[in-house]
């Protein structure tokens, strides 16, 4: 009889391959600086507490949460994948869809909106040919609304990726598009 | 020494350690404050508001399950203002909540129901927008129906304070809040290890088991099937709870009486495969020790357990007993050597698996376990369905007279009927490997140190010889992960570990009865597991025969049919392999 066991077949190395390659696959899925960010939580006394953080990073860096990248931030820092999701999915800020290349969100604020908001997103939807919160096929435009952007002197405001547009005006929508379908292609 | 906090609550004058929430003060002086979202084992969730009562000086109310005493706190847990306010609370709960109640699984076993009534809500007083979500039945063991949650948390509490998976837990926000696995998903594309404790947790019918009792009934009524029932263990020490016996009254005898008069054409013992595990199991132990493989030896009869450490340890696969559980091994034999016995093809035998467990739903549809491409277990049914099948067909449980198990697969030890009480697959098998080891009977044939129901993990050092094993049991899968840790890390050696992945093992499982609330226990509840394991041992301490190996009927299979344990046709028919699960979940 052998009494001289070992706890494990192979003393604890190898044997921890299958957790480690999910480990390097998670990596493959964030950038560097993300996965930097994170090895720096996990340094912190209570490393679940930077889990926002670690998102509104993740997603300034891809646009969007999608499960795969939450997922990738759950195994590394072993955070239940249902608790990450449930704390994205709680935040308004956090997008949980892809979205197009640029973001148009529509300000509905109270000056914006009597000053015909409703009818310039309604110019968006008819020439975009999509409702608030989604993206066309094409993934260029993605139509949001938004709450007051503090800018009510330039009431009704567009805001379009980083660009503020004031003083909007039904007859303006088209070209405005336009404007940004150019922009991407000269980009290309 | 702990101080005392003096207050009154209603009135009366009471002394408790500090610390002491007045919910728990209250229960002392015999004062039951209402609640839902409450669960005594679990953490504190405080999201029902059910338990408020009013403090002296303090405008607003408050829940009684989250507020610790205070010296010289007035409290008051009934008044015209308190009651209106819960029963407000009770009827937006019941206006956001299918009005179903007739048709519904919990129908006058549900705490929701229960409360409205002692509220005293006799009518719909709010009309508003009610939740819509589609029932979700991906999974082959547990069904999600979101329109009947309340939101309480005890099933996401459950899953990762006693369970350690994590899989569920609240998505979104407001009114669009849904207890959901991640992202949203089904059960079935989780890492749901389909254990069925949020089951035995949730007030209402928000999950449920898949239910199997229509392919039974219609089995039983197909005359060319030949409809076999097996029990497990841990069924006899819960059934009678159903019908109004106290926990931990054994009813094997009313239960085989019971399954005839439902019409099964035959009786057996799951107890009877339970021995030839252990005969199986103790020959793999051994090789395993006598040829210095790798130990820790894991056992591996919990379904809910296996799928655990597929998902979560896949590491520690090539550790876990290849032994199939009980359950399987017993429906193979029935499609084998039984089968041949009675002269029947095999397609024609029905084989009903009586389970306290939801996760057997999912071991049955496995495909390892299949002959000819049929399924060797045809329909596991919960004890809770059983129960309710033996009241749907107007049996009176508690007047009928004890029926045996029909031979030969009805016959059993005391060894296997313990299977279904934490630390009994080890006691077991400890009896039957303990004699290999010694070469001569033991003096002693109990092992009572490695019988844990209440503390959830057990370490001990046994010396059988001039052997020293280093054991670890281990119930409720956060246990198991202790355990599985310390084994990774190398910070302990242990020889044999047996998990069960119900609080408790299986008198615990996720398919028992609700406990009765006259009875006085709550679901969790350690005392309740006791009870219903203490009626397992003394079913064991009343058995002529206690030991698996010495089965007459287990050595006559061998002998007839199986030839030796560890063989080629017991490897074939009685083990099985594991593989890693393709959603890997957070240790």
């Amino acid at each position: 009889m052998n009494n001289n066991l070992t706890s494990c077949c192979c003393g604890g190395k190898d044997c921890l391959k299958p957790t480690n390659s999910i480990i390097e696959e998670s990596h493959k899925i964030l950038p560097e600086t993300i996965l930097q960010f994170i090895n720096q939580c996990l340094k912190e006394e209570k490393p679940a507490s930077q889990l926002i953080a670690v998102l509104h990073k993740v997603q300034d860096h891809f646009g969007y949460l999608s499960p795969q990248t939450m997922d990738a931030v759950a195994y590394l820092m072993q955070i239940p994948a249902a608790k990450v999701s449930g704390v994205a999915s709680f935040y308004h800020y956090f997008r949980l869809k892809a979205c197009g290349k640029f973001i148009i969100s529509i300000c509905l604020g109270t000056a914006c909106y009597v000053k015909g908001a409703e009818a310039v997103l309604d110019k968006f939807r008819e020439e975009l040919g999509i409702e608030e919160g989604e993206t066309t096929t094409d993934g260029m435009f993605t139509l949001e609304v938004s709450r007051c952007l503090g800018t009510c002197a330039l009431a009704p405001v567009v805001k379009i990726g980083e660009d503020i547009h004031s003083q909007m005006t039904v007859g303006k929508v088209p070209a405005i598009i336009e404007h940004y379908i150019e922009q991407s292609k000269k980009a290309q | 020494m702990t101080t005392n906090i003096n207050l009154t609550i209603d009135n009366q004058a009471i002394a408790v350690p500090k610390g002491t929430t007045i919910m728990q003060a209250a229960e002392k002086i015999g004062i039951n404050i209402p609640r839902l979202c409450y669960h005594p084992r679990l953490s504190l969730e405080g999201s029902c508001r059910v338990c408020i009562v009013k403090v002296k000086g303090i405008d607003s109310f408050i829940t009684s399950c989250g507020t610790e005493v205070q010296e010289g706190m007035e409290v008051q847990t009934n008044s015209p203002e308190i009651r209106q306010a819960r029963r407000d609370i009770i009827e937006l709960l019941i206006d956001n909540h299918p009005h179903e109640c007739q048709t519904c699984e919990r129908d006058a076993n549900c705490e929701l129901q229960n409360l409205a009534y002692s509220m005293g809500v006799r009518e719909r007083l709010f009309e508003g927008k009610r939740k819509r979500h589609p029932l979700e039945d991906s999974s082959v063991s547990v069904v999600r129906d979101a329109e009947k949650c309340i939101l309480c948390g005890r099933c996401f509490r459950v899953c990762s304070e006693i369970q350690g998976v994590s899989n569920l837990s609240q998505q979104n926000r407001g009114f669009s809040t849904i207890v959901t696995p991640a992202y949203g998903a089904n059960m079935d594309d989780s890492v749901c290890v389909q254990c069925g404790q949020c089951i035995n947790v949730c007030p209402t019918a928000a999950f449920q088991e898949k239910r199997h009792t229509d392919r039974v009934w219609e089995a039983i009524n197909d005359q060319k099937k030949f409809v076999i029932a097996q029990t497990a263990p841990a069924i006899r020490a819960a059934i009678g709870e159903g019908f109004g016996f106290v926990p931990g009254t054994p009813c094997t005898g009313k239960m085989v009486t019971a399954l005839r008069r439902l019409g099964f054409d035959a009786v057996f013992d799951t107890d009877f495969a339970a021995d030839l595990t252990i005969v199986e199991e103790a020959h793999e132990l051994i090789e395993k020790i006598k040829k210095g493989e790798p130990l820790p030896h894991i056992t591996s009869c919990s379904p809910g357990w296996i799928n655990f450490v597929e998902g979560f340890y896949p590491e520690l696969l090539s550790h876990v007993s290849t032994c199939r559980s009980p359950m399987t091994m017993m429906s193979t034999i029935l499609k084998t050597y039984y089968a041949k016995k009675i002269k029947r093809d095999p397609k024609d035998i029905f084989v009903v698996a009586i389970m306290p467990c939801v996760a057997k739903k999912f071991e049955m549809e496995r495909p390892e376990f299949t002959l000819d491409g049929q399924k060797v277990t045809n329909a596991v049914l919960t004890t809770r369905e059983l129960n309710w099948m033996i009241k749907s067909y107007g049996i009176d449980f508690a007047g009928l007279p004890d029926g045996e198990f029909d031979p030969p697969l009805g016959e059993s030890t005391g060894a296997s009927v313990i299977f279904g009480a934490t630390g009994g697959v080890m006691e077991a098998a400890l009896r039957t490997a303990a004699e290999s080891i010694l070469g001569k009977p033991l003096e002693k044939i109990e092992f009572e140190n490695v019988r844990a129901p209440v503390a959830g993990l057990r370490e001990e050092t046994l010396k059988i010889g001039n052997l020293t094993l280093n054991l670890a049991i281990a119930n409720g899968l956060v246990n198991a992960k202790t355990v599985l840790d310390r084994v990774i890390s190398g910070e302990k050696e242990y020889h044999i570990v047996e998990v069960m992945a119900c609080p408790g093992g299986c008198v615990g499982g996720g398919g028992q009865p609700y406990p009765n609330p006259t009875h006085g226990y709550s679901i969790l509840d350690p005392d309740l597991a006791l009870k219903r394991a203490a009626a397992l041992y003394s079913i064991d301490s009343h058995k002529e025969i206690r030991r698996s190996h010495e089965n007459k009927a287990v050595q006559q299979l061998y002998k007839e049919f199986l030839g030796l344990p560890g063989g080629e046709m017991a490897h074939k028919l009685l083990h099985t392999s594991y593989k890693p699960r393709a959603r890997r979940g957070i240790k």
